[in-house]
């Protein structure tokens, strides 16, 4: 026990000793966090939009001052021809153009049906349609502001409730999939390099001639980063609970919980990794690539899992971060119990003993 | 005649066709210091291994400081130290730290571990030092402490893996005074070298060619049996019969 306690010491030596590696440790998850809440998300607000008005009645100005209104979009009145609105399209100066005809105003009392036309920069379509429906949305709430004691017959009103994220914000779909990420590349990344480093330098030949168990040199390089990766956990929650207003729904106890095996699940890749690599170049490379990317690509947080190729789905299913993240969106985002997240804690526990087996049988191997 | 710490018997290592270690029989005796020279590729360090429990032998026996190494390999472990040619010590870690360190995980008593370190910081005159990192001492003195830290815990043997790698000869020199104090003191010094003139140096010396040892004998003796007048003669004149090439 004492033994473990030097090893321990000397770890946490090593960590702290390292201040660059502390601080990417500890500045990539708030960057990362700080990046996606506020640079990188999937709203689209302040577009620069033309709106030509040919019609200039009340009606026409109405509409405009809604859709002016709206943090959406940033209003360029303007009368031009269809030629300048795609020369504004060409040189990238819009994003959207709103036509509003002549006799707008008659048409609506007179004939009960006007048109508005909508022309969206669909080189970027995810871009196109999300304004698009931003103005039919703001176009459909005019019209139903016209006519608010009038019964129209035959309307059917979907009446949206968007659950858990009523305001359709990034933030619930990122906060889970960043975390996935720190943890991962924390845990897999620094534990092989630790545990490489001292094959590099020499001094594994040294403790394993030494009476230290090796099973005790992996459990001594695993401790420090189990710890630094909770309180990256903590610094991620805390960023987001009180930066992006993100609240934890569910039991903090069950998250903590389902987020230490995550962290074993990672520390175990890291072990495998560090028992076939023998320079920290490598072991490092390994856990970007073999990691980091399958964690972006393949969790479901960045691109829906629904819609990959069936091979690609099937693969999904063995990178460990895609069900953490499912976890921790039910239990973070749903505040739903341990009752909705078994499966998916037992595929973990299920990897994580298969993994640790794994690297312990081939540590051994080589030594004899 | 006082009990070998060392004692092998057609001790021999195969992987797979290759015969890495073939029988090779030898006995050490406290306070000796055994040579064991032979050219890259010859087998050294996978005998080495097996006699340091990191390695199962393949057939033949066996015994470390008394203990069988099939049988207690970890008992063997408590009886050594080993020094790699890499120095071994942490280099973001203080000359205290490291001391401790290894003196920890050997299991010393914290009294000990004081006492010890305290004592082996001034045999060193490092007391300016001690609360500087490893990384900024001088490669002589990384290699006297390494060869300290490995003998900390006052084991029966110490295994030197080529020690004196990319040190100057008056450093080397140095540090073959410690070699000598730790030999005094009844420590048994198992030596691999590529320098002949350090060969010299050793009581015995084994010269291992293609996994077999081809001589094994007093430096002086070596020389009048090949009637050379200096170890690299011995040496070469051994080492040319080998069908091996260097790895």
């Amino acid at each position: 026990m004492k033994q473990l306690y030097t090893f321990v010491k000397k770890e946490f030596y090593h960590v702290f000793r390292d201040r660059k590696t502390l601080l990417m440790l500890f500045g990539v998850p708030i960057a990362q966090i700080i990046l996606f809440g506020f640079a990188l998300t999937n709203e689209i607000k302040g577009s620069k939009i033309i709106v030509v008005d040919y019609a200039k009645d009340v009606a026409s100005q109405q509409l405009i001052t809604r859709i002016g209104a709206s943090k959406y979009f940033e209003v360029e009145k303007s009368f031009a021809d269809h030629n300048q609105i795609e020369d504004a399209f060409k040189q990238g100066k819009i994003k959207l153009a709103v036509i509003i005809p002549q006799n707008f105003n008659d048409d609506i009392l007179h004939f009960n049906k006007a048109q508005v036309q909508v022309i969206a920069d669909a080189s970027d379509p995810n871009t196109a349609t999300t304004l698009t429906n931003y103005i039919t949305n703001i176009v459909s709430d005019y019209q139903s502001s016209l006519t608010p004691n009038q019964k129209i017959p035959y309307r059917i009103v979907p009446q949206i409730r968007m659950l858990y994220n009523p305001e359709l914000k990034g933030a619930p779909n990122f906060v889970p999939g960043v975390m996935a990420l720190v943890l991962m590349l924390v845990c897999t990344m620094m534990t092989s390099i630790a545990i490489v480093r001292e094959k590099e330098m020499g001094t594994m030949e040294v403790l394993l001639v030494s009476p230290f168990k090796p099973v005790f040199v992996i459990i001594s390089k695993a401790i420090p980063y189990l710890l630094l990766s909770i309180i990256n956990l903590i610094i991620i929650l805390l960023l987001s609970v009180f930066v992006l207003n993100l609240p934890i729904k569910g039991n903090i106890f069950l998250l903590f919980g389902a987020s230490t095996l995550f962290i074993l699940t990672s520390l175990s890749i890291g072990l495998i990794i560090s028992t076939v690599t023998t320079s920290q170049q490598s072991a490092m490379m390994a856990s970007l690539m073999g990691m980091m990317l399958p964690t972006m690509l393949l969790t479901g947080f960045m691109f829906p899992v629904e819609n990959m190729p069936v091979p690609l789905q099937v693969l999904s299913n063995i990178v460990p971060s895609r069900w953490y993240y499912i976890i921790i969106k039910n239990v973070m985002i749903k505040g739903l119990g341990f009752s909705a997240i078994w499966k998916e804690t037992l595929i973990l526990t299920g990897m994580t003993l298969l993994l640790l087996g794994l690297s312990l049988r081939n540590f051994k191997n080589r030594l004899a | 005649m006082t009990e070998p710490v060392i004692k092998t018997e057609k001790l021999t290592k195969r992987f797979g066709d290759f015969i890495a270690v073939n029988e090779i029989s030898f006995e050490t005796y406290p306070g000796e210091i055994f040579g064991f020279l032979g050219a890259n590729g010859a087998g050294k360090t996978t005998a080495m291994r097996m006699l340091c429990g990191l390695s199962i032998p393949t057939s033949g026996k066996a015994t470390v400081a008394g203990f069988d190494v099939y049988r207690y390999p970890e008992k063997i472990k408590k009886n050594i130290g080993y020094m790699s040619q890499k120095f071994s010590l942490y280099e973001d870690l203080t000359v205290t730290e490291n001391i401790r360190f290894y003196a920890g995980i050997y299991g010393l008593s914290d009294r000990d571990i004081k006492e010890k370190s305290a004592a082996l910081i001034n045999q060193l005159g490092l007391q300016n030092e001690a609360k500087t990192l490893v990384a900024s001492l001088p490669l002589g003195w990384k290699q006297k402490l390494a060869f300290s830290v490995a003998i900390i815990h006052q084991p029966k043997i110490v295994f030197l893996d080529e020690p004196t790698g990319g040190v100057d000869p008056v450093t080397r020199r140095q540090f073959w005074d410690l070699i000598y104090d730790a030999a005094d003191k009844g420590v048994t010094v198992f030596v691999t070298t590529h320098y002949m003139d350090e060969a010299e140096y050793c009581n015995r010396i084994s010269i291992m060619v293609d996994g077999r040892i081809d001589a094994m004998d007093t430096p002086a003796n070596l020389k009048k049996q090949f009637s050379a007048n200096s170890m690299d003669e011995v040496f070469y004149h051994l080492a040319r019969s080998a069908k091996r090439s260097a790895d």
